[in-house]
């Protein structure tokens, strides 16, 4: 069959026909191989996000075994050891395994249906993302499970982390693990900032674009630009411990403090890639309950890039007790208070958005509203570590643990559990419990802030963090035992919220297509949608094309009922970058068994690598290289070579 | 009634087209975070050579006798694959085959001479902070070099295959770009530990 290069789409309307069309060229098969083999974004969204859960779950039983060992004085539950291993767990789980993850599960699942597209742009790429992030995860856990988790915090700092002070397997299960995690992570960002270019609805204009693409786009690029940082410096670390290299070792003229200006070179804007997202859900989830536009969009969509920008030039806020010289330190010190100022624009949109709507009070209302709160108690507290002077006084006390607890917990998983009570009824055609809800929200609200708030004080009473126990001399106990209530009634808060996710999956309310009346284009198919997503590819004409006809802003309407049928292949359109003109119809690959075998052989690779294995290195490398000569090997179907000739 | 937008788009192409596709751009990120990793190696020397003390410098003086000619090398090869890809574009396959031969020949080259020049070091990995790193960072290129072999060893074999057109050979030109990747990064890697020693930096 010859293959047309240039082709007009078909415009008309969606028909049983169609659809059954569409149903086939896109459905995954059913059972394991489905299962091994789907490219589907939402079913990998959906993995994403339930997995992402199981680890914040585990990360919290790791809090709670500390909160007991921390209730009193003097208590030998853990052994230090132990706690060393138990609190730098709890962190890499956390933040790595977690936090980012569940954004990526979310922005995975919504991103094509905000956008009006079909998929993802690479589809494949996105499969392998999840998988990676399930096989790395597993691998860091195999460390912890066999007694080699790793031992000296997330951060990881030398020379604690070198072989001489830490012989065990356990750094080099977490420098190899995180390398392996940093792929996915990369793989998933390129695919969002191409996506975010190139796969939109026509009209979709980059200034009508959801604030969470806007959030996962800025996030994404700084993915791609500072994630390599930390990927070196643990394979820099890992070098150094089982092959005699001096990156970090002084006596070889190595310099310690290389690795954490590595380390925060990627961790500080890391921290804003997991609470950007985040806010995002927020600026678009609180506007629908308000029953109004967000105020000042543009404002938003600007500061959220101003702030990852500034966030490049803000890391050595972290390294002010390193004894750098004077004039760097008030650089950076400028920089983390002039931050402030982009993010305090947000926080002002939202209220605004709430003063000036008519709130509807719902449990997602209740989680998006709080965190405005929680954003400006962990960011006022950040404020002042960004002094110089106020950080010499409180870092590596618990004040700073207090802090990062009101960014992370309040930025990120707040907005996280709202956006589940928004958007669950789009995943699952059922309506979360809001009687239940309530007590999940209140649970949650009060357990955290019992938990944290008083912590702040323990911090400036002095209180060292990373240590196994105090004495009952130091006055701390009493804050310490409020602090181990608040966090077992903040547990029993996210366990209602599983439970409520578990009940309603059965009996939970049906939902229609937009049970919120909300306003973007997710709310347009049915609940869950369909494997193709949109019947016929939308029109975009404004930034709510559902609310146009109450907004009343003149100018043409979206058309969504009537459309592209693209129905001759698994297609999907492509946009131009800023005004999003079609100009090509994408060829859309099918399922694929590459992502998880190239997994797979990545996965062999780096058990080889950590037990100095070179044939099972070999092997892996073998595996993970055919995957890929699969993966590239040119298809007429996708158009990437001539069908074959004669 | 107001009127809806409704985009009807006429004679879009179907697929990529030349190289402009979804993975060309998808090739645009793999080498902005690549560059950033070489950054980060680079800054990893700067950085301790710049707070280590005098002496920090195993070769005050680097050897440019291997590291020149090959460096010269490397960046013909850049022009030689721009040439390869022109055969695609111009539909003459004999070239095309010719250059991308000519190309991996050269990379291959390129490596084998490397392999020289780390084995006329008189130090080792492992013997001080800037033999690490001269050591890392050489061997991180290198195997990006040896990646951008295989490539061309399958541009080479597909285009043998007779896989492309200029219209259908989005693959060939992002793979021609990683090359020109590959050798524009070791010109960031040469002049920082072969050049900068001889304008005083770490001595």
């Amino acid at each position: 069959m010859r293959q047309l290069d240039l082709r007009t789409p078909l415009v008309g309307i969606d028909s049983v026909d169609h659809e059954a069309r569409l149903l086939r060229l896109w459905e995954t098969s059913p059972g394991l191989k489905g299962f091994l083999t789907s490219v589907d974004h939402k079913q990998i969204g959906i993995r994403y996000i339930i997995t992402a859960f199981i680890f914040l779950a585990l990360g919290g039983i790791e809090a709670l075994v500390m909160r007991l060992q921390l209730a009193g004085p003097n208590l030998s539950l853990l052994t230090p050891a132990q706690y060393n291993q138990l609190f730098s767990t709890h962190g890499m789980t956390m933040i790595f395994l977690y936090a980012a993850p569940v954004l990526s599960g979310f922005s995975n699942y919504l991103w094509p249906l905000l956008l009006g597209s079909r998929d993802m742009a690479f589809p494949r790429l996105n499969a392998l993302g999840y998988w990676i992030y399930l096989a790395s995860g597993l691998f860091l856990y195999a460390g912890f499970l066999t007694g080699n988790g790793p031992n000296d915090g997330w951060f990881n700092y030398v020379p604690y982390a070198s072989r001489d002070y830490n012989p065990g397997l356990n750094e080099d299960f977490y420098a190899l693990g995180m390398v392996f995690l940093g792929i996915s992570t990369t793989v998933g960002a390129a695919n969002f900032v191409v996506t975010a270019f190139r796969t939109r609805a026509p009209g979709m204009s980059i200034n009508r674009l959801p604030i969470l693409v806007w959030g996962t786009l800025t996030a994404s690029v700084a993915n791609l630009i500072v994630v390599p940082a930390v990927s070196l410096a643990f394979f820099l670390l890992w070098m150094d411990r089982q092959f005699g290299t001096q990156f970090f070792n002084p006596a070889g003229g190595g310099q310690p403090l290389l690795w954490q200006h590595l380390f925060w070179i990627f961790g500080h804007p890391w921290v804003y890639a997991i609470v950007l997202p985040a806010m995002g859900m927020v600026s678009d989830g609180l506007p629908v309950f308000c029953r109004r536009p967000l105020v000042g969009y543009s404002l938003v969509a600007l500061s959220t890039v101003a702030t990852m920008i500034l966030g490049f030039g803000v890391w050595v806020h972290h390294m002010f007790a390193t004894g750098l010289p004077g004039l760097g330190l008030s650089l950076f010190s400028g920089a983390s208070i002039v931050i402030t100022l982009p993010s305090a624009v947000a926080v002002f949109a939202w209220l605004a958005t709430i003063r000036l709507g008519r709130p509807v009070i719902t449990t997602a209302f209740l989680f998006f509203s709080s965190m405005i709160l929680l954003f400006v108690i962990g960011g006022v507290s950040g404020f002042m570590t960004a002094s110089v002077p106020v950080d010499w006084q409180l870092t590596d006390t618990y004040f700073v643990v207090a802090h990062l607890h009101y960014v992370l917990i309040g930025i990120n998983l707040f907005p996280v559990v709202g956006a589940t009570y928004f958007w669950f009824p789009k995943m699952t055609g059922r309506m979360l419990n809001e009687r239940l809800g309530r007590w999940n929200f209140w649970t949650m609200f009060l357990g955290f802030n019992l938990a944290f708030l008083p912590m702040h004080l323990t911090g400036l009473l002095g209180m060292p963090r990373r240590v196994y126990t105090y004495n009952d001399y130091a006055g701390w106990h009493a804050l310490n035992l409020i602090t181990s209530i608040g966090a077992f009634v903040l547990a029993i808060g996210v366990l209602l919220f599983f439970v409520n996710v578990l009940k309603s999956l059965r009996a939970g309310a049906v939902a229609g297509k937009n049970p919120w009346d909300a306003p973007t284009l997710e709310w347009a198919v049915s609940s869950p949608p369909p494997p193709y997503n949109f019947a016929v590819i939308p029109t975009v004409a404004s930034r709510h094309p559902l609310w146009e006809e109450h907004l009343d802003q003149g100018g043409a309407t979206s058309s969504i009922d009537r459309g592209m049928l693209l129905d001759e292949g698994k297609e999907t359109i492509a946009t131009s970058g800023l005004d999003a003109v079609p100009d090509m119809v994408l060829e859309m690959p099918e399922d694929s068994f590459a992502p998880v075998l190239l997994t797979l052989g990545l996965a062999v690779l780096f058990v080889g690598l950590l037990l100095k294995a070179w044939l099972t290195v070999g092997i892996g490398g073998a595996i993970a290289a055919l995957a890929m000569l699969a993966w590239f090997w040119p298809r007429s179907e996708l158009r990437e070579r001539e069908p074959a000739r004669g | 009634m107001v009127e809806a937008a409704l985009s009807k788009p006429e004679n879009l192409p179907v697929g990529p087209t030349g190289r402009d596709g979804v993975g060309w751009w998808g090739v645009g990120t793999l080498i902005v975070t690549e560059a950033a990793l070489f950054g980060y190696l680079l800054f990893a020397y700067y950085y301790t050579g710049a707070t280590a003390p005098a002496g920090w410098l195993l070769e005050t003086a680097p050897r440019l006798k291997l590291a020149l000619p090959n460096t010269i090398l490397l960046l013909l090869s850049s022009l030689v694959a721009w040439w390869a890809e022109q055969g695609i574009l111009r539909r003459r396959r004999p070239q095309a085959l010719l250059g991308f031969g000519m190309v991996f020949l050269m990379g291959a080259a390129f490596v084998a001479i490397q392999w020289l020049e780390w084995r006329s070091k008189t130090y080792s990995l492992g013997t001080s902070s800037y033999a690490s790193l001269y050591f890392v960072t050489t061997g991180f290129h290198i195997a990006h070099v040896i990646v951008g072999l295989v490539i061309l060893l399958a541009l080479f074999s597909w285009t043998a295959l007779d896989f492309f057109s200029p219209r259908r050979r989005i693959v060939v030109s992002a793979g021609v770009l990683y090359w020109h990747f590959v050798d524009i990064v070791w010109l960031m890697v040469f002049s920082t530990y072969y050049l900068t020693p001889y304008l005083g930096f770490g001595r």
